[in-house]
């Protein structure tokens, strides 16, 4: 992740986690960038994320999902897990974010 | 330890075990159980590796049915020929363990299995990303604009990685 803010490219998580909830993840896996809390699943629907019934106890949640926004507001590239069990490799993340970084 | 009863009973138990005959272990049983036992715990770290084996686990059912029959034919064995075979209290236990561990397999890839949506809407490469507002961990509301348009740690910002993901973990 500090090779993303290198390059100058804010990563940012987005889940359905209270922010209490997100300070605690934070806190022990030792992250720093900024998480933030999507409850309602407000901006999950905005971005055609949302997983119904996925979560723990039944709950909506979002689906993995990676997007790249240059200083715009333009996307650059998307990622959509096809599998809960493979995340985007974080050479093709970084490989995005070094486009945006050379402009 | 061995039988103390004398060899020439007149009227021998066919229950009890014939002194000076031991009862054989009944194999099919323990195979039957471990198999069962195996065919729960590889989804993970075997066939989940391969779509073929994952959406459908056919492999751990197959397993899972060589197992249940290993544990018939064991429990057969048992109750049909007590003299020769042991297994009759270890027999309906190992074979109430193995259903258990079906069932509760089949729950798992239930909840496991749940398909991922299509999210055909989700924006595209080349569009404006929607904007949104939401809280962060110390309390704060913070936008989207506001992250483009905030320098990083003295670095003039060059981009956003959203990262969204399932959360409730």
């Amino acid at each position: 992740m500090q090779d993303f803010e290198k390059l100058g490219v804010k990563p940012v998580a987005i889940s359905v986690d209270s922010p209490s909830e997100s300070q605690d993840l934070c806190r022990k896996a030792g992250y720093t960038y900024t998480f933030l809390s999507d409850p309602n699943t407000e901006v999950i629907r905005r971005y055609d994320l949302l997983h119904k019934g996925a979560g723990v106890k039944g709950h909506d949640i979002a689906r993995p999902a990676e997007f790249l926004i240059d200083s715009s507001g333009t996307i650059r590239w998307i990622n959509l897990t096809d599998d809960l069990r493979v995340r985007a490799r974080p050479d093709k993340m970084l490989q995005a974010a070094s486009t945006l970084a050379s402009q | 330890m061995a039988d103390t009863l004398p060899a020439n009973t007149n009227a021998p138990d066919p229950a009890a075990p014939q002194s000076g005959t031991k009862r054989r272990p009944n194999a099919p049983l323990w195979i039957g159980f471990l198999l069962s036992v195996f065919a729960f715990l590889s989804y993970i770290p075997i066939f989940a590796k391969y779509p073929v084996t994952r959406d459908m686990p056919w492999a751990n059912f197959l397993i899972f049915a060589l197992g249940l029959i290993f544990l018939f034919l064991g429990l057969r064995r048992a109750f049909v020929q007590p003299t020769l075979y042991r297994g009759k209290i270890a027999g309906p236990i190992l074979a109430t363990l193995s259903v258990a561990a079906l069932v509760f397999f089949c729950f798992t890839i239930f909840s496991l299995g749940k398909h991922l949506p299509l999210s055909t809407q989700a924006p595209k490469v080349g569009q404006k990303a929607p904007e949104f507002a939401l809280a962060d961990t110390n309390g704060g509301i913070i936008s989207l604009a506001t992250l483009l348009s905030t320098p990083a740690a003295s670095h003039p910002t060059k981009g956003v990685l959203l990262v969204f993901y399932r959360g409730y973990w």
